[in-house]
């Protein structure tokens, strides 16, 4: 494995050793050690099936939604070990996002940006509340166009615009590290472009790690990329050098469309 | 950024978790709660009812109060047995089924090959009305029916009619349920066959949906077996055995109903609901076999 | 071709038979309670007394819909946490376990058991239960009716809510997790809302059912024909002052018990839709 990113100065994460079994012996994830650089955009990439997705729901713990999923090693945010934690701490800094957007179609626009406090209990005065909303949904650059209709169910939103939403309400709570799952492979171009700018946008205030497939998103907005193979952490480092030139050979592989 | 961080506070963390881990446990005890019952009950039939099985049981008829009476007094089993509840039950269900079974089956047919009609969507909607009519009405329905008009007297028939129009929105919506589940490449490839209609039906249709078909039937069988309200005012009951559908006939539901009434009679009261519970679980069992069958793919 | 054109008619003139019965069933019960109201008008509908007397024979049905009503509702208030906590034990914490398939197979039994066995079992042991707490004297009335009526319409609260709670994506419930929810707060922010019209249009069908609940009801529920007072007083439902009653009624008696059976089936079939209604509607 070749990783040109451990031990570098002030990570947001530290992941030692991490591994992942679904079932006893049958590793999803194998051995990862790596840090994530503060406040830019990580891109984990990847053939189908190589553990990329399950990687990043390790981070906030979503495994353990699912009891027959088994975790070993650690991962420590900004040194404190994520096991030691509540879930709830935990989750409240950091956001997610996922590959289908997902806003609660039972709640309107506004609710939907807010429903991170409003699951937590966290009652909020009604200025804050506005405030928090239009902030969000600037930030995401959704506020002109639904700032008529923040009463109204997300429901007639595009995708695109149903994905910057999803974004909004894991930003709302000011997180510092904001994981996106595949957040673009459900949407047409011209919305996934607008995503990706927004991201690019985003990693000033927020570290991003992002699962992706495909590898020229990887390559036009990530800052550093993970390269993984059945499990394996195959390769990390600063994107442009990786692109450019890959220090391994499946690495290569991969970016050059031999298999993947 | 809105005024400061929101604060992450431990104590809401620690009363959110409290309060999450309280009420899986009512979950709990409240889930356990509801199934106590269905031990008591059947832990009850079982133990009471055990006793006065015998093989007296299935072949006698039932006794009358005072031969009741006497067996108690000299401290012996009383004498008798529910044959005249279990050949009513078999006469009056035989009937029903003839009724209910072609018909149900014929008209969830029909609404299977005429989905998108709005007449049949109309029918469905009846049919749904007809399944939440009280069964005590509708044994008010066969008394005017069939008591008053047909047989002029109180009669097998007409607890068959009230039984009958119980199953039949249960056959009618398995039979739509089973057929769409056919491949249409099973149904197309018969007509493509140049086969006539009534032998797509009969060859093709029902053999491939025999399971599903045969879950339905079992299922509104088991539902019917145990009702006695309509039968109190159609077949009301009789003491011997009887096998003509236009006299009054017994039915193992009824039989309970007249042990109950009469304080002599207590011990058979249990053997006979025991008998009912056991009838009407193995249909229920054995239609879940069915469906497990079906679902598998194995022939039976 | 023929044949097949006969084979189509047998199977539309079939259907028609539902209609037939339907409207038969409608008619009949028309027809059979007129001397009812024509003797009583509508008020028959509420006048509280019940007197067979010859000679001034009077008969209302007011203590009955009251009998009815009110051992219905309370029963699903009753069997509301109860099914309500089923469903989120079988459908949502215990999802896909070996306990969750054992629960649901005996809520299914209780489905199964006839009316007249649950009527026996309240009268011999759920009744000597509620004496010996002092609650009641015979232990016959609203209180223990209710109860049994709860036990029997829990399968029926259940199994819809369950399959409409199962239903809700995982996609939701994860994005409620990410944001640091509780279990709690993910059934209640996320399931619930999203589940809501499936859950209360089941606990309606389980009221239906409950309405026309016939046996069990008239062994515990006492038999005097007036508007019960008391959680613990006696009374009867319209199913079972018919069944008391119907075997050797005639005359003005049988009409007004079979106008007691129209309204029965006036208000169960009324129940009933508003609860396939909320169904189609919301689904």
């Amino acid at each position: 494995m070749t990783n040109n990113l451990i031990n570098i100065d002030n990570p947001v994460f530290k992941v030692r050793d991490l591994s992942i079994a679904y079932e006893a012996g049958k590793f999803a994830v194998k051995d990862i050690n790596a840090d994530v650089e503060r406040k830019t955009i990580t891109a984990i990439m990847g053939p189908s099936g190589c553990g990329k997705s399950t990687l990043l729901r390790a981070f906030n713990r979503m495994h353990e939604l699912y009891p027959n999923i088994k975790t070993k090693g650690s991962i420590l945010l900004n040194d404190r070990d994520i096991h030691e934690m509540s879930t709830i701490e935990l989750r409240r800094k950091i956001g997610m996002v996922f590959q289908r957007p997902n806003p609660f179609p039972t709640m309107n626009i506004y609710d939907n940006v807010i429903a991170g406090y409003k699951l937590n209990g966290i009652r909020l005065k009604r200025d804050e509340r506005d405030s928090i909303v239009e902030k969000a949904l600037k930030d995401v650059t959704l506020w002109e166009e639904v700032k008529d209709s923040l009463l109204k169910k997300g429901t007639f939103l595009s995708g695109g615009q149903q994905q910057r939403l999803c974004i909004a309400r894991a930003i709302s709570f000011n997180p510092e590290v904001l994981l996106l799952d595949e957040p673009t492979s459900a949407l047409d171009p011209v919305s996934t472009a607008g995503i990706e700018d927004l991201l690019v946008n985003l990693k000033k205030e927020y570290t991003i790690m992002l699962v992706t497939h495909n590898m020229s998103q990887a390559a036009r907005i990530s800052d550093n990329s993970m390269f993984m193979y059945i499990g394996e952490l195959v390769e990390y480092g600063k994107t442009d050098a990786m692109f450019t030139n890959p220090s391994d050979p499946r690495t290569e592989g991969y970016l050059t469309g031999k298999f993947g | 950024m809105i005024s400061g961080k929101v604060q992450v506070d431990i104590n809401n963390i620690m009363g959110r978790k409290k309060k999450n881990i309280f009420f899986l446990g009512i979950v709990i005890a409240l889930s356990v709660i509801t199934v106590i019952p269905i031990i008591l009950i059947l832990g009850q039939i079982i133990i009471k009812g055990i006793g006065q099985i015998n093989f007296n049981f299935f072949v006698q008829t039932s006794p009358d109060s005072l031969q009741a009476m006497t067996a108690i007094a000299n401290n012996q089993t009383i004498p008798g047995g529910i044959a005249n509840g279990i050949t009513g039950t078999l006469l009056i269900v035989i009937v029903s089924c003839m009724m209910a079974i072609p018909l149900g089956i014929m008209i969830g047919i029909y609404l299977y090959e005429n989905q998108a009609r709005k007449y049949s969507n109309f029918i469905r909607n009846i049919t749904e009305i007809l399944q939440g009519v009280p069964s005590i009405v509708l044994g008010i329905i066969s008394y005017l029916w069939i008591v008053k008009n047909i047989t002029h007297g109180f009669s097998a028939f007409a607890g068959s009619v009230s039984l009958a129009i119980m199953m039949l929105p249960l056959i009618i919506r398995s039979t739509e349920e089973t057929m769409k589940m056919i491949p249409n490449e099973i149904r197309e490839a018969a007509f493509a066959m140049g086969a006539p209609y009534h032998k797509v039906i009969f060859r093709v249709l029902i053999p491939s949906g025999f399971s599903g078909l045969s879950t339905g039937i079992l299922l509104s069988i088991s539902r019917i077996l145990g009702e006695t309200a309509p039968l109190m005012m159609t077949a009301l009951g009789s003491s011997v055995i009887n096998y003509n559908i236009s006299l009054p006939t017994s039915a193992v539901p009824l039989l309970i109903w007249e042990f109950y009434n009469d304080p002599n009679m207590i011990s058979l009261v249990w053997s006979s609901a025991l008998f009912l519970m056991l009838l009407v679980l193995s249909l229920n069992l054995l239609s879940g076999r069915l469906t497990a069958n079906q679902k598998t793919g194995r022939k039976r | 071709m023929n044949s097949d054109k006969l084979t189509k008619t047998i199977l539309f003139t079939a259907s028609l038979l539902v209609l037939i019965i339907s409207a038969g069933i409608g008619f009949s019960l028309l027809e059979g309670s007129m001397p009812a109201f024509k003797e009583f008008g509508l008020k028959f509908i509420i006048t509280n007394e019940w007197n067979p007397r010859e000679g001034s024979e009077v008969y209302g049905a007011l203590p009955f819909i009251a009998g009815t009503l009110i051992t219905s509702i309370l029963a699903l208030i009753i069997c509301l946490p109860l099914a309500f906590s089923t469903s989120l034990f079988i459908a949502e914490y215990f999802r896909n376990t070996r306990v969750s398939n054992i629960l649901s197979s005996m809520v299914d039994l209780l489905a199964g058991i006839p009316s007249i066995i649950y009527g026996l079992w309240g009268f011999y042991t759920l009744r000597p239960f509620i004496i010996s707490l002092g609650l009641s004297d015979q232990g016959f009335g609203i209180f223990t009716s209710s109860l049994i009526l709860a036990i029997m319409i829990i399968p029926f609260a259940t199994s819809l809510s369950t399959e409409i709670i199962s239903m809700v994506p995982d996609e939701l419930k994860e994005a409620a997790y990410s944001l640091g929810a509780t279990r709690l707060e993910v059934i209640f922010y996320v399931i619930v809302p999203n589940a809501r019209s499936g859950i209360i249009a089941s606990y309606i069908l389980a009221l239906g059912r409950a309405l026309g609940e016939t046996m069990a009801v008239t062994m515990l529920i006492g038999n005097s024909n007036v508007i019960p007072t008391g959680l613990f007083s006696t009374g009867n439902t319209m199913a079972s002052i018919i069944a008391n009653q119907f075997g050797e009624a005639s005359g003005l008696k049988l009409s007004a018990l079979i106008a007691i059976g129209l309204l029965l089936f006036v208000i169960t079939g009324i129940i009933n839709s508003i609860g396939k209604f909320i169904i189609r509607k919301f689904s």
